[in-house]
């Protein structure tokens, strides 16, 4: 059932306190609540028993939207790590396809069930398939780069990690490699607060991850995470400049992981009521659409259309997922080794 | 082309294919320079840009191969020494190996990683390693361990056009030992079979690499006390052709399985449960291995490093008793 509704056209004209136009706010605000309602959805199917695990970005909607969208669709790579769905919708993902990943469905185009949800993957849409270590993806990053590098390819590539991550060697490893070779690569550290149920401080002796990039030679900033508008205005420039061959950035989102690392996590072991509702506060999506309002870009009601929107794309995609089928047992062997 | 080294075939086919196929590029520490064993000199004049010196970063040089191939060019990454490729291991085993599997073929990763293995040069521990049993164990890589001069070209060149990850390993003591005249050598290898190199009636010996010519002067030395045996060479280790392992079991009922890498987990395990499972009723003789004693790597002294490894003497001498049996 939806809800015949007569759309105003969004002018594509620069707004100048944005530098962007009614139709990109639309989108940034339509892809952030699509990820975090669909979160939601998750959370509630598996608590229903309906799936097995959620691992999911609330939090970090504004840091991936504003990020992705700085990207060009089709074009450019994006290296993610498990927490991107929201860099993944705005790159194409649909709620269908994001509904089949959770459920595990044979279907799913990430993998088909082989792997745990949020293991994102697309070769049509060049994102990258992830494996649940952490920061190899970055490597993986830049040898794309050096391959487009290497056929003049103008293309970038964003590869994204946690701060917890950002101890491992092949994050140091991805920087040095990149920095050498100028390849057009942007490291994006969604700092979010927490290895699991770890502090940044017991992960690393510096306040921020791109104090790092310096010992690489590598150009960095530091970006409120929580602002949408602000991180698409950090991230476009250094895309840009990549894609010209000025070589790799990296950006730190600092964010904040509203929820358990896991459907399996019990974060009230590790924080405060007091401090989730201090954060609450600063949600990424609420804060956008108060703005977007208040600022009278859209008028409430067209906010409310694109709310109702998202849940009925959901609602859709919920029930259209759970009659897809399931893989076989024997659909576990095959496709090894590739055969062309 | 008369007879050539085990390098220069080596060599001959990293030009040879950059000549057809400008996706192919060269990754790995000094190679630039022609690499420390020479596998690459003058590719980098011939082939400008082509040829990419590596920070000392093993991770490194997988994972960034892994990108590339991801993207479509092909990588021949160069591993030093294979003592030193467990850094990259974790790109290897949770990545490379899994790439077709996770995307169901949607992804796919054309390359090679090249890498010296192997003991007999007072390399000590560290530059004499046996590795092939840690990714014989990872579906998804190929491994390949050649012993001849025209089976290095033949095999490498099928490991560039493969669309998998193939670990290709040379064993670094025949780089310069062993000679063959290529042009009329064995037919063409593929990847995936091995090969029944000398035919004999009483007891099957499996060997790659080193161990391989090692066997042959077992046999031949054996052959005049009228001990006749069969030696395969195995060639792939990952995907195994059973076929051919079984084959040979078959034909004599005894089977000697050598290897200079360390006997608990070795592959010689491998072939001897298989031969074990399906070839039990044509067996005369217990299978028996002949590799490494257990200790953690092969000591550097001369006469420790003689203890640790495998060689005719003790290959025939095994043979003897397993003949006898």
């Amino acid at each position: 059932m939806t809800v015949a509704r007569t759309r105003r056209a969004r002018s594509r004209e620069m707004i100048p306190e944005y530098l962007l136009s009614e139709h990109q706010l639309e989108e940034m605000y339509y892809y952030m609540l699509l990820a975090r309602r669909l979160s939601e959805r998750m959370i509630a199917l598996n608590r229903q028993g309906r799936a097995a695990f959620v691992i999911a970005g609330a939090g970090q909607e504004a840091a991936q939207v504003g990020a992705a969208m700085a990207l060009q669709k089709g074009t450019d790579y994006l290296a993610p790590y498990y927490r991107d769905l929201g860099m993944n919708l705005v790159l194409g993902m649909t709620a269908r396809e994001a509904m089949l990943n959770l459920l595990a469905k044979r279907d799913d185009p990430n993998s088909f069930g082989r792997q745990m949800p949020s293991h994102w993957g697309n070769t049509d849409r060049k994102i990258v398939t992830q494996s649940s270590v952490v920061t190899t993806q970055l490597l993986h990053a830049a040898g794309i780069g050096l391959a487009a590098k290497m056929r003049k390819d103008p293309i970038v590539v964003l590869t994204c990690c946690g701060e917890g991550s950002t101890s491992r060697g092949d994050f140091h490893e991805a920087l040095n490699f990149a920095a050498i070779h100028r390849l057009p690569v942007i490291f994006y550290v969604q700092n979010n607060g927490f290895a699991i149920t770890e502090r940044s401080e017991k992960e690393m002796p510096v306040e921020n991850v791109a104090d790092r990039a310096r010992a690489y030679g590598i150009q960095s900033a530091v970006v409120d995470g929580m602002d949408c508008v602000a991180v698409y205005q950090t991230v476009r420039p250094a895309v840009d400049q990549a894609r010209r061959g000025a070589g790799p950035y990296l950006i730190e989102a600092k964010c904040y992981r509203l929820w358990p690392h896991s459907s399996d996590d019990d974060d009230s072991r590790y924080r405060t009521k007091k401090e989730l509702e201090e954060w609450a506060k600063k949600d990424p999506v609420v804060v956008f659409r108060q703005r977007v309002e208040n600022d009278g870009i859209f008028p409430r009601e067209d906010l409310d259309e694109i709310e109702h929107r998202a849940d009925e794309e959901i609602r859709e995609a919920v029930q259209w997922s759970l009659m897809q089928p399931d893989p076989q047992p024997e659909d576990a062997l095959g496709f090894v080794y590739k055969e062309l | 082309m008369a007879e050539i080294t085990v390098i220069e075939a080596i060599r001959s086919s990293l030009e040879e294919e950059m000549a057809l196929d400008d996706r192919i590029f060269i990754l790995g520490e000094d190679v630039e320079a022609g690499g420390v064993f020479r596998a690459t000199e003058g590719l980098r004049t011939k082939y400008p840009g082509r040829v990419i010196d590596s920070p000392l970063a093993e991770s490194s040089i997988i994972g960034v191969s892994i990108g590339a191939a991801h993207y479509g060019l092909r990588p021949v990454a160069e591993i030093q020494f294979a003592d030193f490729i467990h850094a990259g291991f974790d790109q290897l085993c949770s990545e490379a190996s899994r790439w077709s599997y996770r995307t169901r073929g949607g992804a796919y990763l054309p390359m090679v990683v090249r890498t010296p293995w192997g003991g007999g040069v007072h390399g000590g521990q560290h530059h004499s390693q046996s590795i092939e049993a840690y990714y014989t164990h990872l579906p998804g890589i190929k491994v390949v361990a050649p012993s001849f001069p025209a089976d290095y070209r033949s095999l490498l060149k099928a490991a560039i056009a493969d669309p998998n990850p193939v670990l290709f390993l040379e064993h670094k003591r025949t780089y310069r030992l062993v000679r063959q005249d290529v042009t009329t050598g064995p037919a063409e290898t593929v990847i995936g079979r091995s090969r029944i190199s000398r035919k004999g009636s009483d007891l099957t010996i499996y060997a790659y690499g080193l161990m391989m010519h090692e066997s042959l002067a077992a046999a031949e030395a054996l052959a005049a006390e009228d001990i006749d045996c069969t030696v395969v060479d195995l060639l792939t280790l990952q995907p195994l052709d059973v076929e051919t392992v079984l084959e040979a079991a078959k034909a004599t009922g005894k089977a000697l399985i050598v290897h200079e890498d360390t006997l608990t987990g070795g592959f010689g395990g491998e072939i001897a449960a298989l031969i074990a499972e399906h070839a039990f009723e044509y067996l005369d003789a217990p299978v028996r291995r002949l590799c490494a004693p257990d200790i953690p790597a092969m000591p550097y002294h001369p006469n420790m490093e003689h203890f640790f490894m495998p060689d005719r003497e003790k290959i025939a001498a095994a043979a003897r008793e397993l003949a006898a049996y």
